[in-house]
C-alpha cells in the first residue's frame, strides 16, 4: 500500500502516454463487454431453457404443422404433466420488416412458462376479451403501445376467413421477465379465435410444449412421444427444450466462435500495446532501478513493484472499459430496439473479462520486470556517466 | 536519531582483505583491484584518490554491497557481507549504507520528501514515523522548505543535499560518497562537504569519499591514494 | 515552394530510414492497425459473401411473382388457375415452341444434418416444371443427371451438396413417409445453389398441396418490361400479388442479415480503430521523443517547422499502410473463400455462401488504415515542433 504512491507516479511518468494507453485498454474491453451482451443475445436461450420441458415439432421442419389432437394424446403419456400448443402466425406491424413474434395459443402458456410474468387483472382482461393480445414489455417500449389499443396485425402465411391479411386485436395487458434473460418480445392471443378466423388449415398447431415430471427420463419420454406418432401422417420430433434452441442456434453459425475470434485478435494487439509501454517506461528508468537496487531493494521487491504498476494500469483501463460498457448495456438496452430476445452482460462473461484484465496487466508487465531483475546496478551507474 | 541495528563495537569498521575484482570486457579481462587491503576505523573520514581507472569508484561499489569481489574478503562491523546472498545484501544495504552519487540520482517522478523516504519503505516504520524521520533528514541538510519540490525545481546544490537527506533517513554507520562535489559549483559543494564532516563529526558516521578533487579530499581526516587497484603512495598517483 | 517539398522529403527520407532502430513500436502500431482491418474485412466480407449468394446469377429480365402479403417465398401461396393467368400475361418471354417462359414452382423446407457439426438444419427443397430450367439461364448440371417427372428424385445444388451431409449422388434421403434418391448436382451461380430441387408434381403429392405453388418465376422478354407486366398483374381481378425483380426480392432477403452483419462489423472496427490510434499515438510520441536531438538540430539549421511535422505525418502514413496491406492480406487468406451456411430469417432455410474477400473491401480497409495511422500522428506531429528551438536544444 505504501507503495501506490510510488507506483502511480511512476505511472504518471509521461502523462499522455498513460492516457493513450489507459484509452486503449478502456476501449479493449469496452468492446470485449459489449460484444459478450450481443452474443448472449443469441445464446441466452440456451441457459434459461427448462430442464423439465420438452418441445414437439413436425419431424421434417418447424414450419410444418401438426393435428391439435395430438395434445391429449401427449398428455396421457406417462411422465408428462402439462400439454401446450402454439403456432407461428408470421405477423408483422405495418411494415413487413416489423416482424414479430405472433402466437396463438391457450392460457396455460403462462404455466408451462414461470419465467414469464403476468398479473392477475391482466390475464383477467385477456380472458374476456376474445380478440384480445397480450403483449410483452419490450415491444410494448418498443413501438409505445399502450394497454386498450386497437392493434392491427398483418400476416404473411393466415389469411382471415373475411378475405384480408390483417386481423384486429386489442391489447388487452401485458407480461415481463421474471428472470434475466427471458424474451418479453413475443404477442400471445387466443387460439379459438385464431381457429376459427382463419382462412384455411383448421385444427392444426405449430408445436408442443410441454413439462415432464423427472428431467431425468427426459430421452425416454421423448422417444416415447415420437413411437406414439411414428408411421403417421404427421410424425413428431421431440427433444429436450434446451437441445431445440441448440440446434436452432447452430443453423445460424457458430457465434461463439466468432465473438472469440474477434475477442482473440483484440486482446493480442492489446498486448503489444500495454507490453509496449511498460518496456518503454522501464527502459527509460533504468538508472532508477538501479538507485532502488543501491538503496537496498531487493530483485524481488522491484519485480513486485513493476508487475503491480503493470496491473494497476491494466485494471485502471479495463475496470473502466468493463464499468462503461456495462452502464451502456443495462442503461441503453437492446441497440436493435427490440429485436433481440435479451440483452445483458452475464455475470460469467464479466468474471472472464476481470481475469482477462489481472492476465493482461501481468503479462505486459513480464518480461520489463524480468529485464529490470537483471539489470547490472554497476553497469546501469556507468551507462549514464 | 535512534539505530536500529548497530553493528558490533568493534573500533574497525571496514576490514578489506586481498580484494582482486575483474571486469569482461567483450573478450578481454581487466583487472581492476589486484589484492587490496585495507582497515577503515569507526568514525573515519577517508577520502579515496587516484587517477582514472585506479579501482577506486569500484572499491566503493564493493563497500556498499552493490557489487561482488572476484577474490577476496570484506567484513563491515564484523559481519562478512561479499558471502551474502543477493537478498541478504540488499536487506543490509538497506540498513547499514548510505549511497551519495555525483549525478545525485533522485527519482525525477517524487519530490523532495519522497525520495528521502524512499529507503525507509523497505522498513517496518508507520507512515508517521517515516515522516518524523524524513523531516527531521530534510531539516538537518537546510532543506524543509523545498520538501515538496521536485527535484527539477531544485538546483544542484540542493540536490545533493536532498541525496545526503536520503543516505542518513535509515540512520546507517556508513557513508559511500562518490564524486559527491563532481557536479556542483564551489560554493555548493561547500556546503555539501560542511554537511559531510558534520554528519562525520556530530553524528559519529563513517564516511568514505572518493574524489578527484585535493580541496575536497583535503576536508577528510586520511587520505588514501589507489593506483592501478592496490593502495599506492601520493607520489605514485 | 520548392524548397519546402525538398525539404519535407529530406526529412521524412531520414524519419523512414531511422525507423528500423525502433522496429519494436513500430510493429506495435502495425499490428494494432492490422488487427483492425483484419477484422473489418473479415467481418464485411461474411455480409458480403452472403448478399452474393443470393443476388449473383440473378437476371435483370427475371421477375419473381407472390402472393401480395408474403414477405418471402416460404409464406406465399398461388393456385393453378393463377398461375396460368401469369403465364397468360403481356411481356411474359416465349420459349422455341412458343410457350411461356413462367415456371410455377412450390417451395417447401426439409430437415439435413450438417456436415460439420451434424445437427439439423433447415434446406429448401423447390418443386420445379421444365421451364424452372430455362427461365434460370446460368443453370446447368454438374454431377449426375437430371430427375425424372413423376419420379421420387431430386438433384442437390452445389452448395448444398457441399454443407450438408448424404446429399451425394447415389444417397437416398427419407423426409416424412418418403425416400427420394439423389441423382444429380447442379449449379446456377446463385440463390439455388443452397437449395434441393425436384418435380413440382411430386413435391406438391409429398407435401399434400393439391393443385397449390408457391411462386412464380417469369422471364419477360426484355429488363424494361417490368413496370408493364407489374401492373397488368395488379390491376387483374383475379389475382393478389406482389410482383419483384429476382434482384431486388433477393437483395430485400439479404438485407436483414447483411444489414445486421455489417452493422456490427462497422461497429466493431471503430471502436477498434480507437483502440488502434491510441496504439499509432503512443508510437508516433516515441518516434519524435527518440528523435529530438536530431529534429532540435535540423530546425536549428533551419528547417521549417512544416517540414518536421510533414515528416512525421508521413511516417504515421507509411505504417498505417503497412498496417492495412498486413492486415487484409491476413484476412484474403484466412477468409477468402471460406464456405459456411446460414440461416435465412426470411425464408427459414439455410443459405449456403463463401465468405468474399472483394478488391473494394480490401481498398477501402487499407484507406481505414491510412486514416487511422494520419489521425495517431497528428497529436505527435505537432508536439514535435512544438519548443522553441533555443529550449528544444538547451534540453539535450
Amino acid at each position: 500500500m505504501k507503495f501506490l504512491g510510488l507506483l502511480w507516479a511512476n505511472l504518471r511518468r509521461r502523462k499522455t502516454r498513460l492516457i493513450v494507453t489507459l484509452l486503449s485498454i478502456l476501449v479493449a474491453f469496452f468492446l470485449y463487454t459489449y460484444l459478450s451482451a450481443v452474443k448472449t443475445a443469441f445464446t441466452s436461450g440456451l441457459d434459461i431453457a427448462g430442464a423439465d420441458r420438452l418441445v414437439t415439432i413436425h419431424k421434417v421442419s418447424l414450419i410444418q404443422l401438426l393435428p391439435v389432437s395430438y395434445a391429449q394424446r401427449i398428455a396421457n403419456v406417462e411422465g408428462v404433466e402439462q400439454v401446450v400448443h402454439a403456432t407461428w402466425f408470421g405477423g408483422y406491424y405495418q411494415d413487413p420488416r416489423n416482424q414479430l413474434g405472433v402466437f396463438p395459443t391457450t392460457e396455460a402458456y403462462f404455466d408451462i412458462y414461470p419465467e414469464i410474468g403476468i398479473s392477475d387483472e391482466h390475464m383477467q382482461a385477456w380472458r374476456r376479451d376474445r380478440t384480445g393480445v397480450l403483449v410483452g414489455m419490450a415491444s410494448m417500449n418498443r413501438f409505445g403501445w399502450k394497454v386498450g389499443d386497437k392493434l392491427p396485425i398483418t400476416t404473411s402465411i393466415w389469411g382471415n376467413k373475411n378475405g384480408s391479411d390483417t386481423w384486429e386485436f386489442t391489447i388487452a395487458g401485458t407480461y415481463d421477465a421474471a428472470k434475466e434473460g427471458v424474451d418479453t418480445t413475443a404477442i400471445i392471443f387466443h387460439y379459438d379465435y385464431f381457429n376459427e378466423a382463419r382462412a384455411f388449415g383448421q385444427d392444426m398447431v405449430g408445436w408442443y410444449i410441454l413439462r415432464i415430471d423427472n428431467p431425468d427420463r427426459a430421452e425416454e419420454i421423448s422417444k416415447e412421444i415420437d413411437a406414439l406418432f411414428a408411421n403417421s401422417p404427421y410424425e413428431t420430433k421431440t427433444s429436450p427444450e434446451k437441445a431445440f434452441m441448440q440446434g436452432f442456434m447452430s443453423q445460424i453459425g457458430n457465434i461463439g466462435a466468432i465473438f472469440i475470434a474477434v475477442v482473440g485478435v483484440v486482446f493480442f494487439t492489446l498486448l503489444l500495446v500495454a507490453g509496449n509501454t511498460m518496456a518503454q517506461s522501464v527502459r527509460e528508468r533504468t538508472p532508477e532501478i538501479a538507485v532502488l537496487k543501491a538503496l537496498g531493494f531487493s530483485n524481488p521487491r522491484i519485480v513486485t513493484m513493476l508487475l503491480a504498476e503493470s496491473l494497476l494500469l491494466a485494471v485502471l483501463g479495463g475496470g473502466a472499459g468493463l464499468g462503461l460498457a456495462w452502464w451502456m448495456v443495462t442503461a441503453g438496452g437492446d441497440p436493435t430496439g427490440g429485436y433481440l430476445p435479451a440483452f445483458f452482460v452475464a455475470s460469467g462473461d464479466l468474471v472472464a473479462g476481470i481475469a482477462m484484465i489481472l492476465f493482461l496487466g501481468l503479462a505486459a508487465g513480464l518480461l520489463p520486470a524480468w529485464q529490470a531483475a537483471r539489470l547490472n546496478t554497476v553497469e546501469a551507474f556507468r551507462k549514464v556517466v | 536519531m535512534q539505530q536500529a541495528t548497530r553493528l558490533s563495537d568493534d573500533a574497525t569498521l571496514v576490514r578489506v582483505a586481498d580484494l582482486h575484482k575483474q571486469f569482461r570486457r567483450g573478450a578481454e579481462t581487466l583487472d581492476v583491484l589486484n589484492g587490496l587491503t585495507l582497515d577503515i576505523p569507526r568514525g573515519e573520514f577517508l577520502a579515496l584518490m587516484g587517477p582514472s581507472g585506479s579501482g577506486k569508484t569500484t572499491l566503493l561499489n564493493l563497500l556498499g554491497g552493490i557489487d561482488r569481489p572476484t577474490s577476496g574478503s570484506i567484513h563491515i562491523g564484523g559481519q562478512r557481507i561479499d558471502t551474502l546472498s543477493d537478498s541478504a545484501l540488499a536487506r543490509w544495504r538497506s540498513r547499514h549504507v548510505g549511497f551519495v552519487f555525483q549525478l545525485y540520482h533522485l527519482l525525477p517522478v517524487l519530490n523532495a520528501e519522497k525520495n528521502v523516504e524512499l529507503p525507509l519503505l523497505l522498513t517496518g516504520l508507520g507512515r508517521k514515523e517515516r515522516m518524523t524521520r524524513v523531516h527531521a533528514a530534510l531539516e538537518l541538510v537546510g532543506l524543509s522548505d523545498r520538501a515538496k519540490h521536485k527535484p527539477a525545481e531544485l538546483s544542484g546544490g540542493q540536490e545533493q543535499r536532498v541525496g545526503i537527506a536520503r543516505a542518513i533517513v535509515t540512520d546507517p554507520d556508513l557513508l559511500l560518497c562518490d564524486e559527491p562535489t563532481g557536479d556542483l559549483d564551489r560554493k555548493s559543494g561547500d556546503q555539501i562537504l560542511d554537511l559531510l564532516q558534520a554528519m562525520n563529526r556530530e553524528q559519529g558516521k563513517t564516511v568514505i569519499m572518493v574524489t578527484h578533487d585535493p580541496h575536497a579530499a583535503a576536508r577528510a581526516s586520511r587520505i588514501q591514494h589507489m593506483n592501478k587497484g592496490v593502495l599506492a603512495d601520493a607520489s605514485e598517483a | 515552394m520548392i524548397a519546402w517539398i525538398l525539404q519535407a522529403v529530406t526529412v521524412s527520407g531520414m524519419n523512414l530510414r531511422n525507423l528500423p532502430a525502433r522496429w519494436g513500436s513500430a510493429l506495435v502500431a502495425v499490428a494494432g492497425i492490422g488487427g483492425v482491418v483484419l477484422v473489418l474485412v473479415g467481418i464485411l466480407s461474411i455480409a458480403n459473401g452472403f448478399k452474393a449468394a443470393l443476388t449473383d446469377g440473378t437476371a435483370p429480365e427475371n421477375v419473381i411473382v407472390m402472393r401480395s402479403s408474403s414477405t418471402s417465398e416460404l409464406d406465399s401461396g398461388v393456385d393453378a388457375d393463377q398461375s396460368k393467368v401469369i403465364a397468360e400475361a403481356v411481356r411474359v418471354a416465349k420459349d422455341t415452341d412458343g410457350k411461356p417462359l413462367s415456371s410455377a414452382e412450390l417451395f417447401v423446407v426439409v430437415d439435413v444434418p450438417r456436415k460439420s457439426t451434424g445437427t439439423s438444419s433447415n434446406v429448401p427443397l423447390r418443386g420445379v416444371a421444365p421451364e424452372a430450367f430455362k427461365v434460370r439461364e446460368t443453370f446447368r448440371l454438374v454431377d449426375g443427371r437430371n430427375f425424372e417427372p413423376g419420379m421420387y428424385e431430386i438433384i442437390v445444388g452445389r452448395g448444398a451438396n457441399g454443407q450438408f451431409a448424404g446429399l451425394n449422388v447415389g444417397d437416398s434421403v427419407k423426409w416424412g413417409q418418403n425416400s427420394w434418391q439423389v441423382v444429380g448436382v447442379f449449379e446456377t451461380g446463385g440463390a439455388a445453389d443452397s437449395e434441393i430441387w425436384a418435380d413440382v408434381k411430386t413435391v406438391q403429392d409429398a407435401y399434400r398441396r393439391g393443385n397449390f405453388y408457391s411462386t412464380l418465376r417469369v422471364k419477360l422478354d426484355a429488363a424494361d418490361a417490368f413496370d408493364e407486366f407489374k401492373d397488368a398483374l395488379t390491376t387483374d381481378p383475379r389475382l393478389n400479388v406482389r410482383v419483384m425483380r429476382e434482384t431486388e426480392y433477393y437483395a430485400e432477403q439479404s438485407r436483414l442479415l447483411s444489414g445486421f452483419v455489417s452493422g456490427i462489423g462497422i461497429g466493431v472496427a471503430m471502436l477498434m480503430g480507437l483502440g488502434a490510434i491510441f496504439g499509432a499515438i503512443n508510437t508516433m510520441y516515441t518516434a519524435v521523443a527518440n528523435r529530438s536531438r536530431e529534429i532540435a538540430t535540423l530546425r536549428a539549421l533551419g528547417f521549417g517547422k512544416s517540414s518536421v511535422i510533414i515528416s512525421v505525418l508521413v511516417e504515421a502514413i507509411v505504417l498505417g499502410l503497412a498496417g492495412g496491406l498486413v492486415g487484409g492480406l491476413l484476412a484474403w487468406l484466412i477468409f477468402n473463400g471460406y464456405q459456411v451456411s446460414t440461416l435465412s430469417w426470411s425464408s427459414f432455410s439455410q443459405v449456403t455462401f463463401a465468405f468474399r474477400v472483394t478488391p473494394e473491401l480490401l481498398i477501402n480497409g487499407t484507406t481505414y488504415a491510412i486514416l487511422l495511422g494520419l489521425i495517431g500522428g497528428l497529436l505527435p506531429a505537432f508536439r514535435a515542433v512544438r519548443l522553441p528551438v533555443a529550449t528544444a536544444l538547451r534540453q539535450l
